[in-house]
């Protein structure tokens, strides 16, 4: 009882929740909305087409302001219209649906991705304060578990809107899941072997120490044992990366939705903001996972050269400035290779086609599943030699 | 029925990777990506701005327009018959004497009011074709709209604003010319 009422609570409880606002509301949903713009941009691009440039900010219906504002690559007003637009529609309920399973699937498949971002270290220390929202030792564990909750939501979308294509789709879903979780799981375990945790910021702080795990150089130190240990990394970032396009349901691994098949698989009944749902948090779950990859792979917040919130390590030069800047540069740097990632996940979305149902189990099944159980032997043979 | 069984192609290890191929893949999307980037590649045409309408053929068929000769006259005769021949009854035709004191007294009849609704217009060019005074012409107007459908009727005004013009004999009564 003394504790709830003790300063260190109140501090704690009060910085956990300007760091959940600050991250739920000013970095991750904006960030979302501009994926999806970037989806949009990027797919016409590729295409050769233009994709969404014209919408501004409709600046006009403010009195005493003449112009619409539309910035110089135009279209960056396009998130708002579409919010507007999805709050506007009908928010249309089947008939035929299981109403409760019906209206619980959109919150299902949102959740899980909101709450996986609370493990993540998305900077080192701003004032002290670590910028991770729950600093927990089984973070990458915590990780796993919660994200695979939001199959529920596929699942039970699919089955609630009692019609034939959303089954199929929450079927696809489910047993999807089970091919490549395995494989998933599997394949961070020589991570967690090199770095010799399974928390989060500590990952973070090895790969500052001893050069990101895919970088190993990056720290300015050669050694043989990071050479070696750089093949199944190698490795395991590939199967992980694989596994994580299954995991975020992109494609090729988009069987639930497989808009060319199943109309739009899980989600064909649902309308307006329940719809909207189901598509944040589609993106949330990318960017949730590509925030994993950084923290992983490509060492968190850190850049070289760039000290930390306390203003230690990188160049001495750099130390004179205060921490709080370098807090909020390390926090920029690694939403920056979040963004870097999200490009490739979009990227490979408009270049690969859909992998059909039985090549996905098999993929995941005969291949991921196996090289990642090698792997781990490969990297603890390496490590037990080297050490 | 003869059967013929496709042989599978033996794939070298590399193919059966697929890891090489989704690189190349991706090289080529991104290298189209990059050509939108540099402005190479033009293919889109930005609506508003620019037009098909340099590219349209003399026989497109636009928005049905009245076409004055060239001595300022009007054409139509007001006979109705494109009023008759209108597929969806778009056309509306109130004809009129001509008054004894006009120059043009000996034709004898003109449109007082002459309506298109262009909601109703199906744009099949069949007053174009049964006109017999060549009056009627389809243009190369094809962006009509409107904010009402009273908007949206063309009338004797706005028709001849559209057509203007039309220079050149009536052929059609006149086969030898």
């Amino acid at each position: 009882m003394d504790y709830l009422t003790s300063s260190d609570f109140l501090f704690l409880t009060g910085t956990s929740l300007l760091k959940t606002f600050f991250l739920i509301f000013a970095v991750v949903l904006p960030m979302v909305s501009y994926t999806v713009y970037a989806e949009r941009r990027v797919s016409a691009l590729i295409q050769d087409r233009l994709g969404p440039n014209r919408t501004g900010f409709p600046l006009s219906l403010i009195p005493g302001v003449k112009n619409d504002w539309s910035p110089i690559l135009g279209g960056l007003g396009q998130p708002v219209a579409d919010a507007v637009k999805f709050l506007l529609k009908e928010d249309f309920v089947p008939a035929h649906v299981n109403k409760f399973y019906f209206w619980i699937a959109p919150a299902l498949s949102m959740m899980p991705a909101l709450v996986t971002l609370a493990a993540i270290p998305f900077g080192s220390t701003i004032l002290n304060v670590p910028m991770v929202v729950a600093n927990i030792n089984v973070g990458l564990l915590f990780m796993f578990a919660i994200s695979s909750v939001s199959v529920y939501g596929i699942v039970i979308a699919g089955w609630s809107s009692n019609s034939k294509y959303p089954f199929l789709g929450g079927i696809r879903s489910s047993s999807q899941m089970i091919s490549y979780e395995l494989g998933m799981g599997l394949s961070a375990v020589p991570v967690l072997l090199i770095a010799g945790s399974t928390s989060l910021p500590r990952i973070v702080e090895f790969q500052i120490q001893n050069g990101w795990l895919l970088f190993p150089y990056s720290n300015g130190h050669f050694g043989f044992a990071k050479t070696l240990l750089w093949i199944p990394v190698i490795i395991a970032f590939v199967t992980f990366t694989i596994s994580m396009f299954a995991e975020t349901n992109r494609l090729p691994f988009d069987l639930p939705e497989s808009e060319t098949e199943l109309v739009a698989g899980y989600h064909t009944e649902y309308s307006s903001m329940k719809f909207a749902l189901f598509f944040l948090g589609e993106y949330t779950a990318m960017i949730a996972g590509c925030s994993l990859i950084v923290v992983l792979f490509f060492g968190g917040y850190h850049f070289p050269g760039i000290p930390n919130g306390d203003a230690h390590g990188g160049l001495p030069i750099l130390r004179h400035i205060p921490g709080t800047i370098w807090g909020i540069v390390n926090i920029t740097v690694f939403f920056g290779k979040v963004a870097a990632l999200l490009f490739v996940f979009i990227w490979v979305r408009w270049t690969l086609p859909r992998f059909r149902f039985d090549q996905l189990m098999k993929l995941g099944w005969l291949y991921l599943f196996e090289i990642a159980l090698v792997n781990i032997f490969l990297t603890a043979g390496i490590l037990a030699f080297t050490h | 029925m003869a059967t013929y069984v496709v042989p599978r192609p033996n794939l070298t290890w590399k193919e059966k990777m697929y890891l090489p191929a989704i690189v190349a893949g991706m090289m080529i999307t991104i290298k189209h990506l990059k050509r939108m980037l540099m402005g190479e590649t033009k293919v889109v045409m930005q609506y508003p701005e620019e037009k098909w309408d340099s590219h349209m053929p003399e026989h497109y068929r636009g928005a049905p327009t009245l076409v004055t000769d060239d001595h300022g006259r009007e054409r139509c005769v007001a006979c109705q018959l494109c009023e008759f021949i209108c597929p969806p009854r778009a056309i509306t035709i109130t004809p009129e004497e001509i008054p004894a004191e006009s120059k043009f007294a000996k034709v004898e009849k003109r449109p007082k009011e002459f309506e298109i609704d262009m909601i109703r217009c199906i744009y099949c060019g069949l007053c174009e074709e049964v006109c017999p005074e060549q009056a009627i012409f389809l243009r190369k107007d094809y962006a009509i709209t409107g904010t009402t459908r009273a908007e949206m009727k063309h009338d004797k005004a706005k028709l001849y604003e559209l057509g203007g013009v039309m220079d050149g004999l009536v052929h059609k009564w006149n086969p030898k010319k």
